[in-house]
């Protein structure tokens, strides 16, 4: 199953240890971490579901294509990184 | 008499404490390094309320119970204010997302739980519940006037103060950068344009009385005489004397462009503000710090300067960097480069607390 990770920065404000999720896309994948970790959700994601603009996504070393739909297909032994961007915030 | 003060800054909330005359110590320092936007002590419930902008990760909101007694020890995260689902059909220049809470406000002794948010990009949202939950005012937000709001302070549009009526909480006026100041009677089911008389004089000639593209920085209203509020606005100062219909412009001297005003809670005529030079230079005039204080309504006005810095100073108070108690002869101020000052006596004579905090956004009496 991938595996979602999430950058120190984040759990800082809240504790989100790494989770296996059955999932094909990041959406997918993002959506079952929050079912577990509720408050996460709106770290990740702004108010219309999108990826906030100072987020970053890699999946398996490679930059999130889609920030709107999340819709980037991930396999089943991806990990899927979670980070702060340095571009600004 | 207040002997407490919050003091939201770009790194952390500090809570100041009375220990003697003149003297204020910091107490407790609570979300270090976080950027506190916004701090309500809810004196209604002993609740404090903080807003956070945490720059990669959103807006976020903490509570704390009991706070006078639990010092903080017992903080939980609530819901930030959420902007609903924006329709395919909604095309709107600013975004329905929620760039930071700008504005917190209690509602009135006759609405137990009832609070205001004032947010970029505009919208204006209420909690019924202690901020458990928000719910955007849509007949604000909905109005086609909005459409015209334009950045000021900051990008988008946003809303920075907030007034409940003492006399009657339905009646609520909130202040928009830039928007002009609107005002509902029933508790924001609806809400009309107001604030006849200020004057954007950087606009085409045409459109600079116009109410709704007034940049109003500052909205204060007296809590004896609620039909007097004071507005800090790009253009000047303003006062009105019917409940916000229509304003008079001041003059002040050195400068009557600044951020911060701060009306006596009791005495309507006597005010406060803490002048720059307008209107993109932004600092001190000649570098000398001062605060200016009118007593009569503003026929004339003081230049106080005890214990404020003479010598070549920058600092600039933003809009929520001025606050009085309920005495009226407390008032804080802190500054963007992280002074803070208090004084006793109502402006005649200003202490420094700290020359070295982060830069001040917010500061509150409590």
């Amino acid at each position: 199953m991938p595996t979602v990770v999430f950058a120190p920065a984040l759990q800082r404000h809240v504790a989100s240890p790494p989770q296996q999720v059955q999932a094909n896309t990041v959406r997918a994948a993002l959506d079952a971490t929050f079912a577990v970790i509720p408050k996460l959700r709106d770290y990740v994601l702004e108010d219309q579901g999108q990826l906030r603009k100072h987020v970053l996504i890699f999946i398996d070393g490679k930059q999130l294509r889609d920030r709107e739909l999340l819709a980037d297909v991930v396999a089943e032994n991806s990990e899927i990184y979670v980070v702060q961007a340095l571009s600004g915030g | 008499m207040a002997d407490r003060l919050l003091v939201g800054t770009r790194k952390g909330l500090f809570v100041l404490k009375r220990t003697a005359p003149l003297q204020w110590q910091i107490e407790a320092t609570h979300f270090l390094a976080e950027p506190v936007s916004m701090v309500l002590h809810d004196a209604r419930t002993d609740v404090l309320h903080v807003a956070l902008n945490l720059g990669h990760f959103g807006v976020k909101m903490w509570r704390s119970r009991d706070f006078s007694t639990s010092s903080g020890n017992n903080w939980e995260e609530t819901p930030a204010p959420l902007y609903p689902a924006q329709p395919a059909s909604a095309a709107d220049e600013q975004p329905w997302n929620l760039g930071q809470v700008w504005a917190l406000e209690a509602g009135g002794a006759d609405q137990p739980g009832l609070l205001w948010a004032g947010t970029l990009p505009g919208g204006l949202f209420v909690s019924r519940d202690q901020g458990d939950s928000w719910e955007l005012n849509r007949p604000l937000w909905d109005r086609d006037e909005r459409r015209q709001w334009g950045g000021g302070g900051y990008d988008t549009p946003g809303i920075h103060s907030i007034c409940v009526d003492p006399r009657h909480s339905a009646t609520v006026s909130v202040a928009i950068s830039t928007g002009g100041i609107w005002q509902t009677h029933n508790g924001g089911a609806d809400w009309q344009l107001i604030g006849n008389g200020m004057y954007a004089d950087y606009m085409p000639e045409d459109m600079r009385t116009d109410p709704l593209v007034q940049d109003v920085h500052r909205l204060v209203q007296c809590g004896k005489d609620p039909d007097v509020l004071w507005v800090q606005h790009h253009c000047g100062i303003f006062r009105s004397r019917d409940n916000a219909q229509t304003f008079e412009q001041i003059h002040a001297q050195p400068s009557s462009f600044g951020f911060a005003v701060a009306v006596h809670p009791r005495d309507a005529n006597t005010a406060w503000f803490v002048p720059a030079v307008k209107d993109e230079c932004r600092v001190p005039v000649d570098g000398k710090f001062v605060v200016t204080r009118t007593r009569d309504g503003g026929k004339t006005f003081a230049a106080l300067t005890s214990g404020l810095p003479q010598e070549p100073a920058y600092d600039l108070v933003y809009r929520h960097g001025l606050d009085i108690d309920a005495s009226g002869d407390r008032l804080a101020m802190g500054s963007t480069t992280g002074s803070l000052w208090i004084t006793e006596n109502g402006g005649e004579a200003w202490t420094p607390v700290s020359a070295h905090l982060p830069p001040v956004y917010c500061l509150r009496f409590f």
